[in-house]
């Protein structure tokens, strides 16, 4: 294990019952790195993030962590308490769909400033201050601080979800298909914020997508899963433009101009 | 009374509230779950504080039942009564002479002694009920200290109308540890919670809930920084004693817009007029 990874894992397996969703798989994550995760649906792609993540178990394998002092931790066999604490400030997750970490029922800004008031932020103005400095950073008009999220657009929801998500400063993100079922040129305007976003904050990035031109639009490293395993990993330009296992030159070929 | 045990519930039921009572005094705020019986009066009335009073009676303690701080509304005098004809425990409306108070929406005026037991009617013991629907989710939350949810709601209050909004039942945080809900009383009793000398049990008997406070226990109202805890009541003196310093009750006269705001403990008022405090409709009431 490199000294500086951020998350490591190894041997990671998993089945549901006969159907193995994890084999073997081993990953490696940087600081500041964006790491796309690409394959076809049910290639356990979203298996492996909630695994990565702390959310589900494997059956086999173990991931670590290292915290900002420089210490591991055994995502898996951290207490409870700690998986929480470490979901709510270091980590962030970015689901596809917007409404399921949103509160749909709570302003815009009680959403973004959630995180902050979990963390122990008691001045109101300075958590208001937080939520309008965000609701600009992801190009939404401070003026709808006090709007519920139920009257925004999907592109605005999603905007709103990566803003809830990186109020507190995470190192390490997890996203899960965020533009998916959006379209086209919403899907540009969000990617684009994403890598502006990524790359002035530093922030640590395990992406899953389906579509190779969000992983090679975004990402620094690629891994390619079939069924269960990492077939091929190693840079964007060098996965796409050259692939090696046949299962990526079949991915590659089938998107035209990717 | 012939056919029934001393307090109406007998002393196996006695002894589980007890166990649950003192596993709540061990853990102040913390909700402990007790098999609540079928008591005779319909739930909402009373049926958690009426089994803890029942559990903690003695044959030498005298009991104060209070509803809204009146000591002579229907359900503290049909409770009163209860326990009167079940357990032939003295009772008074007094609260420097009550050893065991079980109370509805108030705390009293009057400061509580060491030797004084509280008891609150509980309707709702979650205070995370409306925010979170799931008590799955509301036990982890509790487990783990996560109550950023709860300032998210006072968040919302202060976006939307410029001050936390929250006049009674408003959360509180108990040794700095377990969120709490202090029953509906108002917002105004929150501070008398706080290092209480008395002991302070919390019954809910629909929800099958016990939590309890225990003496000099730090209790403290949530808010922010820039918006302190401010406890709410009415800018008036009481109108029949001139108290400036109770809660206050505002009593519809006439049809005419014509109010009367009064203690809402109706012995802190009845001991104020005894001491001659008249208030401003007090000396026309004299007079007419």
């Amino acid at each position: 294990m490199s000294d500086a990874t951020l998350l490591s894992a190894r041997g990671l397996s998993l089945t549901f019952g006969a159907v193995p969703a994890l084999q073997s798989v081993d990953v490696d994550l940087w600081p500041g790195e964006l790491l796309a995760i690409v394959g076809e649906s049910g290639s356990g792609k979203t298996t492996l993030l909630n695994v990565l993540s702390g959310r589900r178990a494997p059956d086999d394998g173990a991931v670590w962590y290292r915290d900002p002092a420089g210490r591991l931790h055994d995502v898996h066999a951290m207490p409870a308490p700690a998986l929480r604490t470490l979901h709510r400030s270091d980590w962030g997750f970015v689901h596809q769909d917007p409404r399921q970490n949103l509160r749909m029922s709570v302003s815009a800004g009680g959403n973004v400033g959630e995180r902050l008031m979990a963390q122990g932020a008691r001045h109101y103005g300075s958590i208001r201050a937080a939520a309008l400095e965000w609701l600009e950073q992801v190009e939404i008009d401070p003026g709808r601080i006090d709007d519920l999220p139920r009257t925004f657009s999907g592109g605005m929801l999603q905007r709103l979800q990566i803003a809830r998500t990186l109020v507190t400063h995470p190192r390490l993100v997890f996203m899960d298909e965020p533009t998916g079922g959006l379209d086209v040129s919403v899907q540009a305007r969000l990617l684009d914020l994403i890598r502006s976003l990524v790359a002035r904050l530093n922030i640590a990035v395990v992406l899953v997508t389906h579509d190779i031109a969000v992983a090679r639009l975004l990402a620094h490293r690629i891994a390619v899963m079939q069924r269960g395993r990492v077939v091929e990993t190693g840079l964007t330009d060098q996965v796409l433009d050259d692939p090696q296992h046949p299962y990526t030159q079949l991915l590659v070929s089938s998107v035209l101009n990717a | 009374m012939m056919g029934y045990n001393f307090a109406y519930l007998d002393e196996q039921t006695k002894r589980m509230i007890r166990r649950a009572l003192l596993k709540a005094v061990a853990i102040p705020g913390h909700q402990v779950p007790f098999g609540s019986r079928e008591m005779p009066l319909p739930y909402g009335w009373g049926t958690g504080g009426i089994q803890v009073t029942a559990s903690v009676l003695g044959q030498q303690d005298v009991l104060k039942v209070i509803d809204q701080g009146a000591d002579d509304t229907t359900n503290a005098v049909s409770i009163r009564r209860f326990f009167a004809r079940t357990a032939g425990v003295r009772t008074t409306t007094h609260t420097a002479a009550a050893t065991v108070i079980q109370t509805r929406h108030r705390i009293p005026e009057t400061k509580l002694r060491d030797d004084q037991i509280i008891v609150y009617q509980v309707p709702q013991p979650e205070p995370l009920f409306r925010l979170e629907p799931s008590r799955v989710e509301t036990r982890r939350m509790h487990g783990l200290a996560d109550y950023g949810l709860m300032h998210v709601k006072l968040y919302e209050d202060i976006a939307r109308y410029g001050q936390i909004s929250i006049s009674y039942d408003y959360p509180v945080m108990v040794n700095g540890r377990y969120l709490m809900s202090p029953s509906p009383i108002p917002s105004f009793d929150n501070p008398k919670m706080d290092r209480m000398p008395a002991l302070q049990l919390f019954g809910a008997g629909r929800e099958k809930r016990i939590y309890a406070i225990p003496p000099w226990t730090e209790v403290r109202s949530l808010d922010f920084e820039d918006h302190p805890f401010r406890p709410i009541n009415a800018p008036h003196p009481c109108g029949l004693c001139g108290a400036t310093d109770s809660y206050l009750d505002e009593v519809v006269t006439d049809d005419h817009g014509g109010r009367l705001f009064v203690c809402s403990d109706t012995d802190h008022c009845a001991e104020r007029r005894a001491a001659g405090h008249v208030g401003t409709d007090g000396v026309k009431e004299a007079a007419e």
